[in-house]
């Protein structure tokens, strides 16, 4: 990689606030550098701080130390409203408004951003039609009236919309059946190579790291304990890697 | 003499004390909802003030309504005898079931929606306009249809403090101990809170976005 990575962390660190009562340090001096087209998987226990270290990135949570690059500026001086317009995020509940058709829903930031009714139009049918749904059959419904990889899928469409350079996905398959989900992350791979998207995505399968991941961090109790491509992963002998592999065997 | 008979020679005076008590209703709902929803929102962004607001709201919601007006009218400024006493007391009735279902409608929101939106760049403004207030819409009419109805029957109490309305009749009615009198303005009364029951129903299951 010559070109400055879409996303640059350096030294992230996450304290609850409050008084200092047991365990308040939720990231510790993460570091990683995802680069266009490549995708870093965060894989770890619950509450081994994947998802805190997400929102530290968007900045739903303010970082209490440490830096965080996209696109070489440095987010702290971004506006939060602005940076995160920039950043697709997609989560396993989806949330996607319920009183919003498909259509509204995934021309949402392009609609925030101003941009004319007939160029959110055009863009939100050419995302359904990338995520395997179909504009003219789904584009109308509300979710409720979606099965739950449709849902998922809209999601995707969602934070793809305004064309990010870097998508976060925070467990976006974790509560699909395992057939749905295996067809989604097949589709997602091919969408991986397709968009060239900077992409860091969280999960806690390990099946799904080594399928999904270009890198895999692995994630304990607030550390990056391991980083590197699947295939070091697969040979690595940090015990925490032993772990999950061993459960995903 | 009958209540038809009654209502052939009073017609006119019928309707007048109608719009009276409309009038008092109306004034003081939107008044209430002009305080209560904003309100409401605030408590959503500032939950630390909850408790005291709706304590203090509460506490205004039981003192019994007579006693209410009593209190009010020795006050300078707001109080007398008159329409702008019952007006204030009206809107004191209504302002708790209106902050609480607003607070309860946007706190009801289901956490994904709200962080997907403010994960997407929704600035908070936007989150409130076009996600939290539409989806609790429905809830938040339904404190508003609560209010109204209560509304409706505290307004027949304030004939006693001079504001006129329907209760005129009534009041009238218990001290000359004549049946026909009483019900010419506890009949309308009472399918007056009927009606405006209904009609909110109606706009509720209209507001529903599913």
């Amino acid at each position: 990689m010559t070109a400055a990575p879409v996303l640059d962390v350096r030294g992230l660190s996450y304290v609850l606030p409050g008084p200092a009562v047991g365990n308040r340090a939720l990231v510790r001096d993460v570091s990683f550098a995802v680069g266009a087209g490549e995708t870093l998987v965060l894989l770890g226990r619950s509450g081994s701080g994947k998802t805190t270290t997400l929102k530290l990135i968007n900045r739903l949570l303010e970082p209490t130390a440490g830096t965080v690059l996209v696109d070489g500026r440095p987010a702290r001086e971004a506006d939060p409203t602005a940076l995160r317009r920039g950043i697709g995020y997609v989560i396993q509940e989806v949330g996607l408004f319920p009183h919003y058709t498909v259509e509204r829903n995934v021309g949402l930031v392009p609609a925030l951003l101003g941009w004319d009714a007939q160029r959110i139009g055009s863009r939100v049918a050419e995302l359904l039609r990338l995520v395997g749904l179909d504009p003219a059959i789904h584009g109308q419904r509300r979710p409720h009236e979606l099965s739950g990889g449709q849902r998922q899928r809209v999601g995707v469409a969602r934070a793809l919309a305004a064309d990010p350079p870097l998508l976060l996905l925070d467990e976006p398959f974790g509560a699909l059946d395992p057939i749905t989900r295996a067809e989604l992350q097949r589709e997602f791979g091919a969408l991986q190579r397709r968009l060239g998207k900077a992409m860091v995505f969280v999960t806690h399968d390990v099946r799904e790291a080594q399928r999904l991941g270009t890198r895999i961090g692995l994630m304990r109790e607030g550390r990056l304990v391991f980083l590197g491509t699947p295939e070091e992963f697969g040979r690595s002998q940090d015990s925490e890697s032993r772990a999950f592999r061993e459960a995903g065997a | 003499m009958s209540l038809l008979h009654f209502y052939a020679l009073h017609g006119g005076e019928t309707l007048g004390l109608l719009g009276e008590h409309l009038l008092l209703v109306g004034v003081s709902t939107i008044a209430a909802v002009g305080i209560g929803v904003p309100l409401g929102i605030f408590l959503t962004r500032r939950p630390a003030w909850r408790g005291p607001v709706l304590g203090v709201a509460n506490v205004l919601q039981t003192i019994p309504s007579l006693a209410l007006f009593g209190l009010l009218i020795p006050l300078p400024l707001i109080g007398g005898i008159g329409a702008r006493t019952a007006i204030v007391a009206l809107i004191v009735y209504a302002l708790l079931p209106i902050i609480r279902n607003t607070y309860a409608g946007i706190t009801g929101v289901e956490p994904a929606v709200r962080e997907a939106g403010r994960g997407m760049g929704m600035t908070d403004g936007e989150l409130l306009r076009r996600v939290e207030l539409p989806l609790a819409a429905g809830v938040i009419l339904a404190g508003i249809r609560v209010a109204t109805v209560i509304g409706v029957g505290v307004a027949t109490i304030a004939a006693a403090v001079g504001a006129g309305g329907l209760g005129v009749y009534i009041f009238r009615g218990v001290a000359t101990v004549d049946d026909t009198l009483i019900l010419a303005g506890a009949l309308p009364a009472a399918l007056l809170a009927l009606a405006v029951d209904a009609l909110f129903g109606a706009l509720e299951r209209r507001t529903a976005w599913r």
